[in-house]
């Protein structure tokens, strides 16, 4: 048992210095309590709902989010809004369908199961309304990007003046976080830019916080449901293990050797 | 195979077994003696064989959703995360089961190296296991390149360009790998296949890598050749199955809190963004399990030499056990390999750390070292040390150092390690 605690904590080890190895470079960013991270980790309700009307209200003009359909915004782990919000919020958008009986293609209220509607047709359109950069989709955003959800969150407040000697392009902009710390988008949040539903203050920082949280969502929607099965698996198999290590002590028993 | 001939005690049983052998081959597995001295070393093998049904399984699953296709593959792949029943789970399994699969069988391959398992009479084992090894890098490349996001394709777009450094037919070989003249949807579809194909080659090499393992039997930690059965083995059933089982629980016990609470931090974050062939990202790195052999292939200059340092670097484990030429098998009872062992062990993560850094200034340095010493060890250190090393005595059977009452010291002392 001796060597195996031993073999144990040198791949525990391994597995440590390989994923600090990783983050070696990291940037100090600016931390706040995620309400996600942890083993019993869950999404704050009020947060994704808030972070949904950000998300729909500031972002959408240019991000994408293809890849969720408006159903998911009702299902559990998520926003949990009701049915009747999630049909009303889908029956707000516009989405082309077709071709109808007559070969044509027709305009209808969203449904449930259709996918988000996207702002720009295609990454041209997108690109030629933003001077050539492309708004990334959204909906994997947090885990591909380096930082992760810290990342977003520190970028959105990262907006800064560009310190002196350093020159921008039209239409760039200087942020501490951004990577070469130059950026196409203007800084997209302001103190009270929007009215919440739930009457919380719109600051900035709780904005950032808000839209990150439900970028975590969207990115990751079964979290909740990962943390809670990994929990009673790990249980499960520390409890099978134990039970395996008593037999095995037994068995071993009957020969003169060390296990 | 076994030494006793086994007949089946019920009619039926015998009739069937005198067609079909399938009785004597489990009894065959069941009773297989096992040197009674094995440490939790060697509960890799079982680890392995675990790792590989999980992701031939867990890849069957996936490969019912997933579509190989340049426009579709990114899609579907985020479609079996958020729309197929327990998707994510099985997806995540699948991930984290390649870099599980690679940790076991780095440690199966060290623990080798300790005891010289290689040696004589069981270098055709060690020769399929550098075949498996090689095939799993093959399997694990092609893979990584399925979801088809941006270290997929710049990825598969450095690691196939390895081959325009071949004289005269490189570019004609790259331009037929690529099914066209960039990596594009011909080489996703082939990947695809062959990613599919390569696990069930790799089954077949396991059974042969087992069989070849049941004819001499088990190397052990003092690495001297017993008699079977004798005082020194237990059958394999329960004594081992029991001690696999347990080992492979503690095993799944990591393999689980990664899939469930870390299932992203060994992958590259831009592997979540959708391929795009206009856009390089800043650093091409390969996963962590290939990166001692990146390292390598950056190290040298010359991008021809490069790729065959790459390959002579795993090829040469192939030949390994004539490189050796000491006779004795296990570390434990010759005091300078072991410490070479070690340098070496620390030489390999060395380089598995340069391969994820940028190749420049110190870094690219300390590759160059690391990889002359990684040659050194297996061209010059190893035959040379057979001749000169001046080995401990080592014991006439297992029991004899385990029950003690050995009059040498030195013995003693090497109890101690071997438990350890």
């Amino acid at each position: 048992m001796k060597n195996f605690i031993k073999l144990f904590s040198i791949i525990v080890l391994f597995f440590f210095t390989f994923t600090q190895s990783q983050s070696a470079e990291k940037v100090d960013y600016l931390k706040t309590d995620w309400s996600f991270k942890g083993l019993f980790g869950k999404f704050d309700r009020g947060s994704l709902q808030r972070g949904y009307q950000v998300y729909t209200e500031v972002c959408a003009s240019c991000h994408s989010m293809k890849y969720l359909s408006y159903r998911n915004l009702g299902e559990k782990g998520g926003p949990e809004f009701s049915e009747a919000e999630v049909k009303a919020i889908a029956a707000s958008f516009e989405v082309i369908d077709g071709p109808n009986a007559d070969g044509e293609m027709f305009e209808r209220p969203a449904k449930l199961s259709d996918k988000f509607v996207m702002p720009y047709e295609n990454v041209k359109a997108a690109q030629a309304a933003n001077g050539g950069a492309y708004p990334p989709d959204m909906s994997v955003l947090v885990k591909a990007r380096g930082g992760g959800v810290d990342y977003i969150y520190s970028l959105l407040q990262g907006y800064e003046d560009a310190p002196a000697g350093m020159t921008l392009d039209e239409g760039v902009h200087y942020n501490k976080y951004m990577y070469g710390n130059k950026i196409r988008m203007s800084a997209p949040l302001s103190d009270d830019l929007i009215e919440y539903g739930d009457g919380t203050k719109a600051t900035v920082e709780q904005m950032s916080k808000d839209v990150t949280t439900f970028l975590m969502w969207a990115a990751e929607p079964h979290l909740e449901s990962r943390h809670q099965m990994g929990f009673k698996a790990i249980i499960y198999l520390i409890i099978l293990t134990i039970l395996v290590y008593f037999s095995m002590k037994k068995i071993w028993s009957r020969v003169e050797s060390e296990v | 195979m076994s030494d006793h001939e086994y007949t089946p005690t019920s009619k039926v049983g015998k009739w069937f077994n005198d067609r079909l052998p399938l009785l004597t081959l489990a009894n065959h597995l069941t009773d297989y003696p096992t040197p009674k001295n094995l440490n939790y070393w060697w509960t890799f093998g079982g680890i392995l064989t675990f790792c590989l049904i999980t992701q031939i399984v867990t890849g069957l699953t996936l490969a019912m959703h997933y579509i190989a296709h340049a426009d579709m593959a990114f899609e579907s792949v985020e479609h079996i995360m958020r729309d197929v029943n327990y998707g994510w789970l099985i997806r995540y399994i699948h991930a984290n089961g390649a870099s599980m699969f690679f940790l076991a069988v780095y440690i199966h391959i060290f623990r080798s190296l300790f005891y010289g398992s290689y040696k004589s009479p069981r270098e055709i084992i060690w020769i399929i296991g550098i075949i498996i090894y090689l095939l799993m890098m093959a399997a694990a490349f092609m893979g990584y390149v399925l979801p088809w996001g941006q270290m997929s394709f710049w990825g598969a777009t450095v690691i196939t360009n390895l081959f325009s450094a071949i004289p005269l037919v490189g570019e004609g070989i790259v331009t037929w790998l690529w099914g066209g003249y960039s990596v594009d949807n011909p080489t996703l579809t082939r990947f695809f296949t062959l990613h599919y194909l390569i696990p069930f080659l790799i089954l077949g090499l396991v059974v042969l890598h087992i069989w070849a393992l049941h004819v001499p039997g088990n190397n052990n930690p003092v690495g001297i050749d017993i008699k079977k059965p004798s005082k020194d083995t237990v059958p394999f059933h329960p004594y081992i199955v029991i001690k696999d089982g347990f080992a492979l629980l503690m095993f799944m016990i990591v393999f689980a809190f990664f899939v469930f609470y870390s299932p992203n931090i060994l992958g590259h974050a831009d592997n979540y963004i959708e391929a795009n062939p206009m856009v390089t990202p800043a650093h091409i790195v390969p996963e962590w399990y290939l990166l001692p052999f990146y390292a390598i292939l950056r190290s040298v200059p010359d991008k021809l030499l490069g790729v065959v340092a790459m390959l002579s670097a795993i090829l040469i484990l192939a030949v390994l056990p004539w490189l050796d030429t000491s006779k004795i098998r296990s570390a434990v009872f010759r005091p300078l390999y072991k410490q070479f062992y070690w340098i070496l062990v620390a030489d390999v993560l060395i380089l598995g750390y340069m391969g994820a850094m940028p190749a420049e200034g110190l870094y690219l340095l300390i590759a160059r070292v690391a990889t002359a010493y990684y040659f050194l060890h297996f061209l010059v250190i190893l035959p040379v040390l057979g001749f000169k090393e001046k080995t401990l005595p080592i014991p006439l059977s297992i029991t004899e150092p385990v029950l003690g009452g050995s009059p040498n010291l030195a013995m003693a002392k090497n109890k101690e390690s071997i438990d350890k």
